[in-house]
């Protein structure tokens, strides 16, 4: 028997064949560039020019980086070392750098001083980003402005205590009678802050600002990304809550104050910034007699705050827009009134939506505070549009200034974009 | 733009159209304040404040731009400084207030600063109709042409079809124009926007030939890696004379920055240098008009409410006319700027003070 069953079946296999590697088309690199690569003839073609490409940038930008001249002291002292090979002059970096970052007038002896305000900007911002941190410090974010404040500029210790002072007076009556009568609370507090404001500084002598410990640099003084930064933070922040002042009162249904935020809103989105800056800088300065002008970086700000808080209400009434009338009227129907409807349940939920676009605001914002550079004032690009590439020594560095610049830009913008994404899934409570 | 060089050829119609509108409204608001404030003086105004408010460009090569330490240096900083020494004895009592080609002049007009040197073109309208008062020319510049040097040119007659990047909306495109007409021969023009603009493409060929101020021409060839390989031609097309000015309505303010710049001028004329002022002023000597000049002999300094020994602070404070040119535009730098036109009038050129007398 089994000699015939060994003869019909021509072969029969007892244990299963070892496995074996895949071919070697079929796995591995080769087949993940296949698929990934090459895997039509058109995606063929592109992969072969974007490779070429990629490799045009590198061959032409890699030497250049890498080849770089960092100890010179001027672009003609670079061209001799170079001799004639190709290489970048970052020489004007290591010698102009603290012009770049806190502008050329700002006292080298102090430069601790904004570089410590924006160590501290970080510890200020983390309670307000994080809301996992412990809400206790919000305290310091509180106190930070004046902080700052106090140590860019110096000056009389006086200043900031009063204006502090101020805020806190304000924001006690605010708390104390709010609860009988919102007007009388808010105008209250308001009347509070300015009396504070007006007896503190009777009591600051003139010219503290001259025997103060922490010497006192004026706001001409300022420059370099250091202005930038600060004009990004302040203007950000404050421009944040006046835009949602205002685009509550556009949904208003009190004539008066809707019609003041919509011709506001219009208005100010109807003029280029450039515009507004150039009031602020030039037009001003008839409406003040010469010798008591407004500070320029306080102008400034104001303007570019009320640029960008025309831009934020229109971004956040299209998130109050977008959310379903059932809210508001579930809300009404729970008896909340308006503040309360608005703080726990309509704003919650639109400003979530208008994160996106907020976003978008603050990075636009951002970038437009180099703008100032036309008005005379040394921002980033300012220094090096002007000074720096007007002196003898580096005429003619483009590359490497403007590179440096879009680094430091690139930087913190891709910072906000990130914490933004971050933030957005935080808050995704959604049924998608 | 304006920022970059010199670039009075920058000036539109627009800006000038813009800064009457200004005055117009600056005018009527605070048409009091700015009468009140007028009437004090200016050079009390400076002196009580003890500093001078100068208005300087935003960065100009070897005419006005801070060094690594920040402190302000150049032809145009220079005149600032000797106008502080000669009003308040120190010249390092200015405030350099930057100012761009927009905001130079509403600057001046508001009383923000006491004097703009930022080689500024001296013109009809903006002596009349804008009224500012020019106290003199410190340099005399023109719209020049820069060639490669391997095109074999020499000079501008010989550009016929010629590519020319000019920079739009200025002065040099209508200088341009009338040039080449005058001269019957035809020319491409490439339009570009700044003098950054313009350094790239000409490097890179897209043009034969680039017109601007020629001083703005030097500088920019100063910055090329291998300047001889481009040469300025010789032809000057246009009249740019640069100089400080003052608002109109104060003459006795006016004199004294007219007189500091004389003073300056003359010195060279007379021979009175950084280095020899002191030993000069120290004693009359046998020239009457040096001792005119530093205060040895008569009153000139009372004539203009200043101490004796002004001019001879503002010679102290960089130098003579000549040795602040050569310091800061002259052959020695890179810039490499000769004298020219801005040669003394005994060695051919326009430079001339009226006498000290």
């Amino acid at each position: 028997m089994s000699d015939t069953q060994q003869h019909s079946v021509a072969f029969v296999r007892t244990e299963a064949i070892p496995e074996r590697e895949p071919p070697y088309t079929a796995s591995g690199p080769l087949k993940w560039m296949k698929d990934n690569l090459f895997a039509t003839p058109f995606n063929g073609i592109l992969t072969i020019v974007a490779v070429y490409l990629i490799y045009m940038i590198l061959s032409s930008a890699l030497p250049w980086m890498l080849n770089g001249i960092w100890t010179t002291s001027s672009l003609a002292e670079c061209r001799t070392v170079l001799d004639g090979a190709v290489g970048a002059c970052f020489s004007v970096l290591t010698e102009r750098w603290n012009q770049l970052l806190f502008g050329f007038k700002y006292p080298s002896e102090l430069y601790w001083r904004p570089g410590l305000a924006f160590m501290l900007l970080f510890v200020a911002i983390a309670p307000v980003l994080f809301f996992d941190l412990p809400r206790k410090l919000l305290i310091f974010t509180g106190l930070y402005p004046f902080i700052a404040y106090y140590l860019v500029w110096g000056g009389a210790i006086g200043v900031p205590l009063v204006a502090l002072a101020g805020c806190v007076a304000g924001a006690v009556f605010y708390q104390s009678f709010v609860a009988r009568n919102f007007a009388l609370g808010f105008l209250g507090g308001v009347i509070a802050a300015f009396v504070t404001w007006y007896i503190g500084g009777l009591f600051i002598p003139d010219g503290a600002n001259n025997t103060a410990w922490m010497r006192a640099v004026p706001s001409r003084d300022l420059g370099g990304f250091m202005l930038n930064m600060m004009l990004g933070v302040t203007c950000v922040s404050l421009s944040l809550p006046l835009g949602i002042a205002l685009a509550l009162g556009r949904q208003s249904s009190m004539p008066l104050i809707k019609v003041i935020c919509v011709v506001f809103i219009e208005f100010i989105r109807g003029v280029p910034l450039i515009t507004l800056l150039f009031v602020a800088s030039v037009m001003l300065a008839y409406f003040f007699p010469p010798d008591s002008t407004v500070d320029l970086f306080l102008r400034v700000v104001i303007m570019i705050t009320v640029f960008s808080a025309a831009y934020i209400a229109e971004v956040i009434r299209g998130g109050l827009a977008a959310l379903p009338k059932g809210q508001y009227e579930g809300a009404d129907s729970l008896g909340l009134d308006y503040a309360q409807a608005t703080r726990l349940i309509i704003l919650p939920q639109a400003l979530k939506i208008s994160i996106p676009g907020i976003v978008n605001v603050a990075v636009g914002l951002f970038k437009d505070t180099t703008l100032v550079s036309v008005i005379s004032m040394f921002d980033l690009v300012g220094m090096i549009r002007g000074p720096i590439l007007a002196s003898t020594a580096w005429n003619g560095v483009y590359w490497e200034l403007l590179g440096f610049a879009a680094v430091l830009f690139f930087v913190v913008c891709y910072g906000i974009s990130q914490y933004s994404q971050w933030l957005e899934r935080r808050l995704a409570t959604d049924h998608r | 733009m304006c920022v970059w060089f010199g670039a009075e050829d920058l000036r539109t119609y627009q800006e000038e159209v813009n800064m009457n509108k200004s005055v117009f409204f600056g005018a009527l608001t605070v048409a009091g304040l700015a009468v009140g404030a007028a009437a004090a003086g200016t050079l009390d105004d400076v002196k009580a404040r003890g500093k001078l408010n100068c208005g300087v460009t935003t960065g100009l090569i070897g005419f006005a731009a801070p060094d690594a330490n920040g402190e302000w240096k150049g032809f145009d900083v220079a005149v600032c400084r000797a106008v502080a020494a000669a009003a308040l004895g120190d010249p390092a009592a200015v405030e350099f207030v930057p100012t761009t080609g927009k905001t130079r002049f509403t600057a001046l007009a508001s009383g923000e600063i006491d004097m703009l040197a930022r080689n500024t073109t001296w013109t009809f309208s903006r002596d009349v109709d804008l009224k500012f008062t020019f106290v003199g020319v410190n340099y005399y510049d023109g719209q020049g042409f820069m060639v490669p040097r391997e095109l074999g040119v020499s000079s501008a007659k010989e550009l016929d079809g010629a590519t020319v990047c000019i920079q739009t909306g200025t002065t040099t495109e209508l200088n341009l124009a009338d040039f080449f007409r005058s001269n019957n021969i035809e020319y491409e023009p490439v339009p570009i926007e700044t003098n950054a603009e313009a350094q790239q493409q000409y490097l890179a060929g897209a043009c034969d030939v680039y017109t601007t101020d020629a001083s703005g021409l030097a500088a920019t060839r100063a910055a090329f890696e291998d300047p001889s390989a481009h040469i300025v031609l010789p032809e000057i097309v246009s009249k740019e004379p640069l100089g400080p000015l003052v608002r109109h309505g104060d003459d006795e303010w006016g004199d004294v920055v007219r007189w500091t710049l004389n003073a300056l001028i003359t010195a060279e004329e007379l021979g009175v240098t950084s280095t020899n002022v002191g030993e000069m002023s120290a004693s009359a000597g046998d020239n009457p008009e040096i001792n005119r000049l530093l205060g040895t002999e008569g009153t000139l300094g009372e004539m203009l409410g200043l101490d004796a020994g002004w001019a001879s602070a503002a010679i102290t404070a960089g130098g003579n006319y000549g040795e602040i040119f050569e310091r800061n535009i002259g052959e020695s730098t890179p810039i490499g700027l000769s004298r020219g036109l801005n040669a003394q009038w005994t060695d051919g050129g326009l430079i001339y003070s009226p006498p000290f007398r």
